[in-house]
């Protein structure tokens, strides 16, 4: 089997895995880090998404050995210590999660829309997550953990 | 001390939130025990077919391979059970074939398992599933409800020839057909109410566990009720005692519905694992979620509505085709009958009302409660026949509605099909509701759209539901095989902090931080002090679980009834303490006070003098602070609400914008607005789902062509609107905290009011109804059809 070696959440890993693995079982199963989700097999749902090099990129539709040499950042990589990332804090203020399982996912590509998108207006967030699917929240709170985030993040 | 401002009525930020924020949620996939295997389903490409040969030979020879399983080897084990024995006209029995874990000789719709595969990873066991070999004998599939019913040869069970599952009644015919034959105006409509998949994002997992020193079950599974789960299985199915069978759901990814049943795949790991004595896990595709969590809705109805001169509703009368599927999953025949047939008389008092039901199977995936379970379906008769009737008697819709309403003064009302609703103020939320979305400017709006080459249309409906179900009494005269009350031990530590168990299960309802504040509230210590526990059957001692917007009402009662044990205990023992009488102890903001004294004991001195009891009432008061409450409902509730929601309509493209949609709900006392909110946004846009993107599309062959997020649409963020939500109280008058539940109105309200708003907006081409969902397809050929009938 060959070794993949990327940075993780700032660590150095390397791993054996087949070459039909993806992205996020090496993440969720060899690595444990479960926060990433697996929410559909299509691509569609963005429960998955994590950061390649800053990019906000599908888990599951990646494979392992795609991501050599990059540096990955998952949802238990975004905040500093005990201190959450403003997105995160975003989400919690404006109630933007109920069951918790889109939410890595959504925090992930939030971050990543702002960073293209430092200023978003509404319909820019909405067009944004086109790629993020939620089924409690009904976005409305999404939306508005977003355009906070944003702020927040601008400083 | 003064109140805690994160008691009732507040708007606290969700405890839970800070695990999900930061990845450390523990879904059931996350679980991995040590040896686990992994399991593959196979399962039927057809939608009807004999199983004529099954060879597993390849397939056990495959890398990594440790087991494959048919049907013989589940022949001798029972099928899954069914919760609710419907008892349809002259006392006929449904009928109620087995439903086996791995199909016996025959598979009955697309998705049925026909074998598995338990190898040392996931990918070899797909491999290994790739090499069996089976032998099918395709039959024809019985896929349109009315063709069902013919029969003709084609029939999913042998016991039930013409696919008739029962033949149901409510309501007294007589008067309603009396009512009609008076009637001054009749309106009919015929509706599809569009089958969904209810899709909760987190796929369904199960891994069976077992302990060969103990003897010990352990199934780890994606359920919102596990105790349910644990009387099912273990008594009904695989005859595991409760002592030796823990069922843990630990964090859940959305359920809506679809988590509620006892399914196959949990009985197949938990098997597995005892045969194999090596922990067996099991994770579903999103793809094979589509064809195996339980379907949502599908009904086909022909509804009826009869209006006097001073157009005064007269009668109901509803005919309605239900889809069970190709067998009964746990909740199926109690939702189009207990849970649909008594809420036909909404928000109105219409003096006669009859409804007939057939439940037909068919080769699709079983269908079963999803978010609302037969309200949003009673719901979209009523309200678009009236919508219709409003339009042909040339009456304000939301008039006719208010006209029509339950008056304050007449609850209690008892309605023609059943239910006796306590308490409600309809009048209240559509003013509320009316006010929200000012219909003073739409005039204005609908130029504007016009302007811009739109059609705008503005759409409204009232609903009623029935949640927090039920009495144990009532619903077990009416079928159910089960009590429907809830559990809950209240826990008081030695230094005064409290782990609160619940029977009632949180998978994105915010129970941690609800349940608490109630608790907060009631003994006067901060939430911080407070844990909630829930989903563990070894830890929480009975529970019914969640749904059926009942976690409040039931469990947050039990919880109350728990905590006032607690209370009343405290006051015997800080009597003693204070050396006064029992009767003169009040308690207050966390302190056991001498009425007209400052004597008093602060709650955690309490707590101490329980678990330390030195100077303690020993002969009459037993050491120890931890109590426990069952509650069984007296009643169900009944939240309420008025909708309003404007579209603009291309006519160009068919094309469907929400513009604006108001919600008034009345859900009786609030205990956290932020999280009722978010349960109404959710439930809004999986109604809007519904009525503008969502299908389950078979098609006649039983193909599933709707098997993905790729082909099923799901709602995104583009696709719904920012929601205005206000709320009136009209506190439920048989629970102690006055609540009634949310979180199922916004799924049961929506869908008639976004269609009423489309048909309105296409009043120019006279289009009369437009079935869900209405797709650009849809709209645009109805306004096509509608110009070709007028040249």
């Amino acid at each position: 089997m060959p070794t993949v070696k990327m940075t993780v959440n700032g660590k150095a890993v390397s791993a054996e895995v087949e070459a039909r693995t993806l992205l996020v079982n090496l993440l969720r199963e060899k690595l444990g880090l479960t926060g990433t989700h697996v929410g559909c097999d299509t691509s569609q749902c963005g429960a998955c998404v994590v950061h390649i090099d800053g990019k906000s990129v599908k888990s599951c539709t990646t494979l392992a050995l795609q991501a050599e040499g990059t540096k990955v950042t998952t949802i238990e990589g975004l905040a500093n210590g005990e201190k959450l990332h403003p997105m995160q804090e975003a989400f919690r203020d404006n109630h933007g999660l109920q069951c918790g399982f889109c939410t890595p996912g959504m925090v992930m590509s939030a971050i990543c829309l702002v960073k293209e998108t430092p200023n978003p207006t509404e319909k820019q967030v909405r067009d944004g997550l086109e790629g993020n699917i939620c089924r409690c929240t009904g976005y409305h709170n999404i939306v508005q953990a977003v355009l906070a985030g944003a702020k927040a993040m601008r400083g | 001390m003064a109140p805690l401002d994160t008691g009732i009525g507040a708007a606290v930020r969700r405890r839970e939130d800070a695990r999900f924020l930061t990845g450390r949620g523990t879904y059931t996939d996350d679980i991995n025990r040590p040896g686990q295997a992994h399991a593959y389903i196979l399962r039927s490409p057809h939608a009807h077919a004999t199983i004529k040969k099954v060879d597993i030979k390849k397939a056990k020879s495959s890398p990594g391979v440790i087991a494959v399983y048919t049907g013989e080897d589940f022949k001798p084990i029972n099928g899954v059970p069914c919760g609710w024995l419907v008892t349809g006209k002259n006392n006929k029995p449904m009928i109620e074939p087995k439903h086996p874990i791995i199909a016996e000789g025959k598979a009955r719709h697309v998705g049925d398992p026909v074998a598995v595969v338990i190898a040392e990873t996931k990918a070899e066991a797909r491999d290994a599933a790739e090499k069996i070999d089976i032998d099918y004998g395709a039959l024809p599939a019985v896929v349109d409800m009315k063709a069902a019913l013919k029969g003709g040869g084609k029939s999913v069970h042998d016991a039930a020839p013409d696919n008739l599952c029962f033949d149901w009644e409510l309501g007294d015919k007589a008067a309603t057909d009396a009512a009609f034959a008076k009637a001054a105006h009749v309106t009919t409509l015929d509706l599809v109410n569009n089958r969904l998949v209810p899709n909760a994002l987190e796929p369904r997992a199960a891994i069976g566990d077992y302990d060969k020193a103990t003897g010990e079950h352990t199934l780890y599974t994606t359920s919102q009720n596990p105790h349910v789960i644990r009387l099912l299985m273990g008594a009904f199915v695989l005859g595991i005692p409760e002592h030796k069978l823990r069922v843990v759901s630990p964090d859940v990814g959305g359920g809506f519905g679809s988590k509620i049943y006892h399914y196959a795949e949990e009985a197949l790991v938990t098997w597995a694992a005892k045969q194999l004595g090596r922990p067996v896990k099991w994770t579903a595709d999103r793809s094979e979620s589509f064809m195996s969590d339980a379907h949502g809705r599908d009904h086909v109805s022909h509804v009826e509505l009869a209006l006097d001169k001073d157009n005064k509703f007269l009668g109901f009368r509803f005919e309605t085709l239900a889809n069970m599927g190709a067998y009964l999953s746990t909740f199926a025949p109690c939702i189009p009958t207990y849970l649909h047939g008594t809420l036909l008389a909404g928000n109105y008092s219409t003096p006669a009302i009859h409804t007939n039901v057939k439940a037909v199977f068919t080769n699709t995936v079983p269908v079963d409660a999803y978010r609302g379970a037969g309200r949003p379906e009673a719901t979209f008769m009523i309200e678009r026949v009236i919508d219709k009737a409003a339009r042909e008697l040339k009456t304000d819709p939301a008039e006719l509605r208010r006209k029509n309403y339950i008056k304050p003064e007449q609850f209690p009302y008892q309605t023609p099909v059943a239910l006796m609703y306590d308490i409600g103020n309809y009048g209240a939320t559509l003013d509320q509701v009316l006010k929200l979305s000012d219909p003073g400017g739409y005039a204005q709006r609908k130029a504007a759209s016009k302007a811009k080459g739109k059609l705008r249309g503005r759409g409204i409906a009232s609903y009623i539901e029935a949640c927090g179900i039920a009495p144990s009494n009532v619903v077990g005269s009416l079928g159910a095989r089960a009590g429907l009350y809830e559990a809950a031990t209240v826990r008081v530590n030695p230094t005064g902090s409290v782990v609160v168990f619940t029977g009632s299960h949180s998978h994105g309802q915010g129970h941690e931080t609800t349940f608490a504040q109630v608790v907060s509230s009631m003994l006067g210590i901060p939430m911080e002090s407070i844990e909630i526990s829930h989903g563990d059957t070894n830890r929480v001692p009975f529970g019914m679980g969640t749904y059926g917007s009942r976690s409040i009402a039931v469990g947050g009662t039990a919880i109350h009834n728990a905590v006032n044990k607690i209370i009343a205990k405290g006051k015997k023992i800080a009597a003693h303490m204070l050396e006064a009488a029992e009767a003169d102890i009040e308690f207050k903001n966390g302190k056991f006070t001498v009425a007209g004294t400052d004597r008093s004991k602060a709650f955690g001195e309490i707590a101490l003098a329980a678990y330390v009891p030195h100077k303690y009432p020993l002969e009459t008061v037993e050491p120890g602070l931890d109590e426990t409450a069952f509650y069984d409902p007296k009643n169900f509730t009944f939240p309420a609400g008025s909708y309003v929601c404007e579209v603009e309509v291309d006519p160009d493209t068919g094309v469907v914008e929400i513009q604006s949609f108001a919600a008034a709900d009345d859900f009786g006392r609030i205990i956290n607005p932020m999280i009722v909110e978010g349960q109404v946004h959710g439930g809004l846009a999986q109604g809007i789902g519904q009525a503008l993107t969502e299908a389950c599309v078979y098609d006649k062959n039983g193909q599933l062509q709707t098997g993905s997020f790729m082909d099923y649409c799901m709602p995104r963020a583009q696709d719904v609107p920012n929601f205005k939500v206000a709320h009136s109280v009209t506190a439920c008058t048989h629970n102690p905290l006055g609540v009634k539940g949310c979180g199922e109105a916004g799924a049961i309200g929506a869908p008639p009011t976004v269609i009423n708003a489309i048909v309105d907006a296409l009043q120019e081409y006279g289009v009369e109804h437009i079935d869900m969902p209405a797709t650009p397809h849809r709209v645009w050929k109805a306004i096509q059809d509608a110009k070709a009938r007028k040249r």
